[in-house]
């Protein structure tokens, strides 16, 4: 039996105000290192954990967003963001951060991490996985 | 079937601790096998036997202690999420010079590897909370 599941961690909140965006992090870091088929989700208030300028030294809590730009050195190429929760918190893409992973098959290659799909098509990702952690 | 389930809120703030608890012994009634309860973020607090709750309530954390004793079943506390929260063992205690200890029996302190163990292992990965 081949022990490789699919795993899909949803992130659903903001990054601060609770500890769960931080904390599912540090699964994610650590469940890299089991080799299984890894994806990120971020949904709803989850999508603000990607967003780029981040300064948390007004609530004296450390800033961990720099950490999403080292998924890539931990194979973590599937970003999913979920389109509708970006619209309606009046969101683009140019809000995230750009995170890119390295194509070892095609020199090293800089591509692009984060997919933006559509509920629908989020429903279907979730929908093939072996493991959901929801965060 | 085999389960590995997580828990990620505290008891008496949150039912999750309850809704799991209730769960895990559905589950074992109905013949299905339990690879590990994992608890994170603050569900680390069902595992402090200092827990004193009012008599006429129940008792979160001796449950658990009853059900993983009675059934065998590996109980996890997250060490990080354990460290944060002040859930000690002797080895944690011993490591980073803390004066006492506070885990609950049944319960052990290891890392999220054990989590993610679990989601490769069972063939359901059932989470309690927000």
């Amino acid at each position: 039996m081949s022990d490789t599941k699919k795993f899909l961690y949803i992130n659903r909140k903001a990054p601060y105000g609770t500890i769960y965006a931080w904390e599912s992090l540090e699964v994610v870091l650590i469940g890299a290192a089991f080799e299984q088929d890894v994806s990120l989700a971020f949904m709803d208030d989850g999508v603000y954990q990607l967003m780029k300028g981040q300064d948390t030294s007004a609530i004296g809590m450390k800033n961990f967003s720099p950490t999403y730009a080292a998924l890539g050195d931990y194979e973590i190429t599937k970003i999913f963001v979920e389109k509708e929760s970006l619209e309606e918190r009046g969101l683009t893409l140019d809000d995230l951060q750009h995170l890119v992973w390295e194509d070892e098959d095609e020199d090293w290659a800089e591509k692009d991490s984060i997919r933006l799909v559509s509920r629908a098509e989020l429903g279907d990702v979730m929908a093939e996985q072996d493991v959901l952690f929801n965060f | 079937m085999k389960l590995t389930i997580q828990i990620n809120e505290g008891p008496y703030q949150h039912q999750s601790a309850d809704s799991a608890y209730f769960f895990a012994k559905a589950a074992l009634d109905k013949g299905h096998e339990i690879f590990r309860i994992f608890f994170y973020h603050d569900g680390v607090n069902n595992g402090t036997r200092l827990t004193t709750p009012p008599q006429d309530d129940r008792n979160i954390v001796s449950r658990w202690t009853e059900l993983a004793q009675e059934h065998d079943i590996d109980m996890v506390l997250c060490v990080a999420a354990a460290q944060r929260r002040g859930i000690v063992d002797d080895g944690e205690a011993e490591r980073n010079g803390k004066d006492a200890t506070n885990i609950a029996p049944g319960f052990r302190i290891s890392g999220l590897g054990q989590l993610v163990e679990g989601g490769i292992q069972s063939d359901r990965l059932v989470v309690f909370g927000d």
